[in-house]
């Protein structure tokens, strides 16, 4: 009888074709989807990476933000200063507005990494809010009341409008595949077990000689990069920006929040599942507006109180499935009943 | 002279401020609990005020009487009922069910009252001032910063002077030997909560009196507690009225500069002060 | 034996998935000073801590004059009249010497204690009422932790280590301070690493080995012998 230990399951690998199997399909929808479900898909991609970013800080590093909406917005806002005013191409201006959203979250995280716990989440709400309020005074931006993307600017990133609405479809896909890819490595690599290890024990972890405000920084400072380039995506398919679409509460962290509540937060699939289900939710209760964010409320706070790990959580208690291999297992190969 | 003037109204608007502190600075104190819902359980105030005061027709400082008791008892049942569930060493279930609250909260009232903005009428009292040398100040906001003051002065004598205060100190410091002494912590935290409410309340109404609010604007009310609170220093409160004065300061100035720069020279003064000072301008000092 | 005022019948405790206790029965009269001993990791202190509540136990595990209460909070467990003088002290750091023995009155039970018997038993607590609780020497803060428990007025005190990290002077004072307490018709339980005090003072003895009774007699007919071989578990 062998024994060994593996990450992978049968079930992981399945999944691995079905998934492989679904991109082709899904990459393919400008030949077979209309123009309203091509761009329900792009919201769905980069909702999808916004979760899997913000369950990254606040489901495994502890970072739980309230106020990611900074760097949506700034990377929203640094496309269209960076087409607008240096001539860039619109994807080389989302590109350079992740590198500038990690410059800056690093004097930010040097502030409000000072704040513990909960107070950390309101802080981050305040730097967004100072964000907000800034760029609500940058007047060659259109100020509090926003501006659009210039028709040449538009223009320059294909020449029908079925082409642009294909390419900024594939960037969202595109996104949030190489969001999930590079979450899904991290995780599997040292510094994602140095992660694992905090968030089990910070006290145990620091005595196994991990730098904890440094791997937590690391980790604030790739999601800030990455959401400011989603935020670009994001304002790229609306075309048009103001301070408070673009660093929006609601739209940008508490739908992100419930999707890997709902979906179950600190795993991989959460964010998937609790996606699928946040747009099931939308389609089907958008027309009752208030009454249908009251439901999603409830619903957050109950999975909360009665399933803190989610639906997939429960999924996974029950089939003890794993899709993205991340823990590792123990099995016997022999078939023999053994103690 | 205009500049002392701003000063002065910013030092009267830090009152407000720390009213929507105080019940925040309360509960974290008492069970470590960030209320995100904080500043919608504020405005939630303001629109029981404004309801009672159009249905009884009574002043809005009349409408107390009604609304004090209504947000403590919501303040109780909610810890006891959904809030002390959240609580233990992971801080993610307090945090997520009272922003899902806040949600909830926000947009019960946007179906319940629309989001057109409202505002109470205290009558007489909105436009009364008082002059003395060249400074003229209006009475409302004297008297917010009065009601402010008293507000502090009695939890700090609950806290520490009372039979309540000394369970809520045993709780916070070990909540099982509390438990041991006869202290059920469901009921305590439950009491926390709904005096952290009633102040509130005072909160809501003084808001709703001085200002147009919709159901939107709780966010910001949270954020100016907040920012209260760490500027003054965690676990004093009376450092937390001095942080809403330096915050009400800030706006001031910042507005008589350029309107724009309200809000943003009160978020940057709080910057400031956690860059250089992280625990606060005066954290307690222990034992 | 049924007239107990206090039984333990098949107690089990459990932390997480490890057991700590095994089926303990215990009858424990009115008035009787009953000592616990056992070596570290016997269960002592899970025993304390199930009887007194704070660990959660089986509704018919733990009776008191008759009622269950096994199932009840802690809080409840000490207005049935049942307090604990928990292990390390574990006095209210940012209570006064005062307000920590208010603190035990909470239970709101009538007797004979109050503020003044407390500080005659123990004079220097009131020189030191009005400090903090955290600036007193070990020995004043056991004095306070054991003064906190009879502001109370329980009916069973239960001792977790009465003595453990104090000093021999400390020690002496406190045990003296022990029929005192126990004459006023109190019945309690002791939990001692320092047999011999604890036999001194005790009517009865349980032996507590690896989470079971190991040993259950009065204290002048148990031998040496009978302890050391239930205490380390082997013949001596």
């Amino acid at each position: 009888m062998s024994t060994r230990i593996a990450r992978s399951t049968p079930g992981a690998r399945a999944a691995m074709v079905i998934a492989a199997l679904g991109l082709i399909v899904l990459a393919a929808a400008p030949w077979w989807a209309g123009r309203a479900d091509m761009r329900l898909l792009g919201e769905i991609y980069l909702y999808l990476s916004l979760a899997v970013l913000w369950n990254l800080m606040a489901g495994y590093a502890g970072l739980v933000s309230v106020g990611q909406q900074a760097y949506v917005g700034f990377g929203g806002y640094m496309l269209f200063a960076l087409t607008m005013f240096a001539g860039l191409h619109p994807i080389l201006a989302i590109l350079l507005g992740g590198v500038l959203a990690a410059a800056i979250s690093v004097p930010i995280a040097a502030l409000i990494f000072r704040l513990k716990g909960a107070y950390f989440a309101i802080g981050t709400w305040v730097m967004a809010e100072v964000f907000r309020l800034s760029f609500a005074q940058a007047s060659s931006l259109g100020g509090g009341s926003g501006s659009s993307l210039p028709v040449d600017v538009v223009r320059s990133l294909a020449d029908s409008r079925s082409g642009r609405e294909a390419l900024s479809y594939w960037l969202a896909l595109g996104a949030a595949v190489t969001v999930m890819a590079c979450v899904y490595l991290f995780l599997r690599s040292r510094r994602g077990l140095a992660l694992t290890a905090i968030r089990d024990s910070e006290v145990a972890a620091a005595g196994l000689g991990i730098n904890i405000w440094r791997t937590k920084l690391e980790v604030y400072v790739v999601t800030s990069a990455f959401t400011a380039i989603i935020g670009g995506l994001i304002f790229l398919q609306k075309l048009r920006i103001s301070p408070d679409a673009a660093f929006s509460v609601n739209d940008w962290t508490a739908f992100v929040i419930f999707i890997v509540v709902i979906g179950g937060i600190g795993t991989l699939e959460g964010p998937i599942i609790g996606t699928i289900l946040f747009f099931l939710l939308r389609e089907t209760l958008a027309d009752l507006g208030t009454i249908y964010l009251i439901v999603l409320g409830l619903v957050a706070i109950v999975i909360m109180l009665k399933a803190p790990k989610g639906v997939w959580g429960l999924i996974r208690s029950r089939f003890d499935l794993e899709l993205f291999p991340l823990s590792y297992r123990v099995r016997t190969d022999a078939p023999d009943k053994g103690a | 002279m205009d500049w002392v003037s701003a000063v002065v109204q910013g030092t009267l608007l830090g009152g407000l401020y720390a009213l929507f502190a105080a019940g925040l600075s309360l509960i974290f104190g008492v069970m470590r609990l960030v209320n995100i819902a904080h500043g919608d359980l504020i405005v939630l105030a303001a629109y029981l005020g404004l309801s009672t005061t159009v249905m009884l027709g009574v002043h809005p400082f009349v409408a107390l009487l009604i609304v004090m008791p209504a947000m403590a008892g919501i303040g109780y049942c909610l810890q006891r009922g959904v809030l002390n569930q959240t609580l233990g060493d992971d801080i993610l279930p307090p945090l997520l069910v009272t922003f899902g609250l806040s949600v909830i909260i926000q947009n019960a009232l946007l179906e319940g009252y629309s989001a057109d903005p409202q505002k109470m009428s205290a009558g007489t009292l909105e436009t009364a001032s008082i002059s003395a040398g060249g400074l003229t100040v209006g009475v409302l906001p004297l008297l917010t910063f009065a009601i402010a003051v008293a507000v502090i002065a009695g939890l700090q004598f609950m806290f520490y002077r009372t039979a309540m205060g000394r369970a809520f100190r045993a709780v916070s410091d070990n909540s099982d030997i509390a438990q041991l002494m006869g202290l059920n912590k469901a009921h305590v935290f439950g009491v926390a909560m709904a005096i952290a409410l009633a102040v509130t309340a005072i909160a809501g109404i003084l808001l709703g009196v001085r200002t147009s609010f919709d159901p939107s604007v709780g966010g910001a009310r949270l954020i100016f507690g907040f920012e209260a609170v760490i500027i003054g220093g965690l676990g004093n409160l009376w450092g937390t009225l001095a942080g809403g004065v330096i915050l009400g300061v800030a706006q001031t100035l910042g507005a008589k500069v350029d309107p724009g720069w309200q809000l943003l020279a009160g978020h940057i003064a709080f910057l400031i002060v956690l860059a250089v000072r992280p625990n606060g301008l005066f954290p307690r000092v222990s034992h | 034996m049924g007239d107990a005022l206090l039984s333990l019948n098949a107690l089990d405790a459990h932390y997480g998935d490890f057991q700590a206790l095994f089926g303990v029965d215990m009858e424990v009269h009115a008035g009787e000073v009953l000592a616990i001993i056992g070596a570290n990791g016997a269960g002592k202190t899970t025993l304390m801590r199930s009887i007194s509540g704070l660990l959660k136990n089986a509704a018919g595990q733990v009776a008191y004059r008759g009622q269950q209460i096994g199932a009840l909070r802690a809080d409840q467990v000490a207005a049935h009249g049942i307090a604990l003088v928990p292990e390390g002290r574990q006095l209210f750091p940012s209570l006064s010497v005062e307000e920590n023995l208010l603190i035990g009155a909470q239970v709101g039970r009538k007797g004979p204690w109050s503020l003044e018997p407390v500080y005659q038993l123990f004079p220097v607590l009131k020189e030191r009422r009005h400090q903090a609780s955290t600036t007193l020497s070990g020995g004043q803060q056991q004095m306070v932790a054991i003064g906190r428990a009879l502001m109370a007025n329980p009916e069973v005190i239960l001792f977790d280590e009465i003595s453990l990290g104090l000093a021999p002077v400390i020690i002496k004072s406190i045990y003296d301070a022990l029929p005192d307490i126990v004459g006023e018709g109190m019945t309690a339980l002791i939990v001692e690493q320092d047999i011999s005090k604890a036999l001194a003072v005790s009517g009865r003895v349980y032996c507590l080995q690896e989470g079971r009774v190991s040993l259950t007699g009065r204290t002048q007919d148990v031998s040496r012998e009978d302890i050391t071989r239930a205490y380390f578990g082997m013949d001596a």
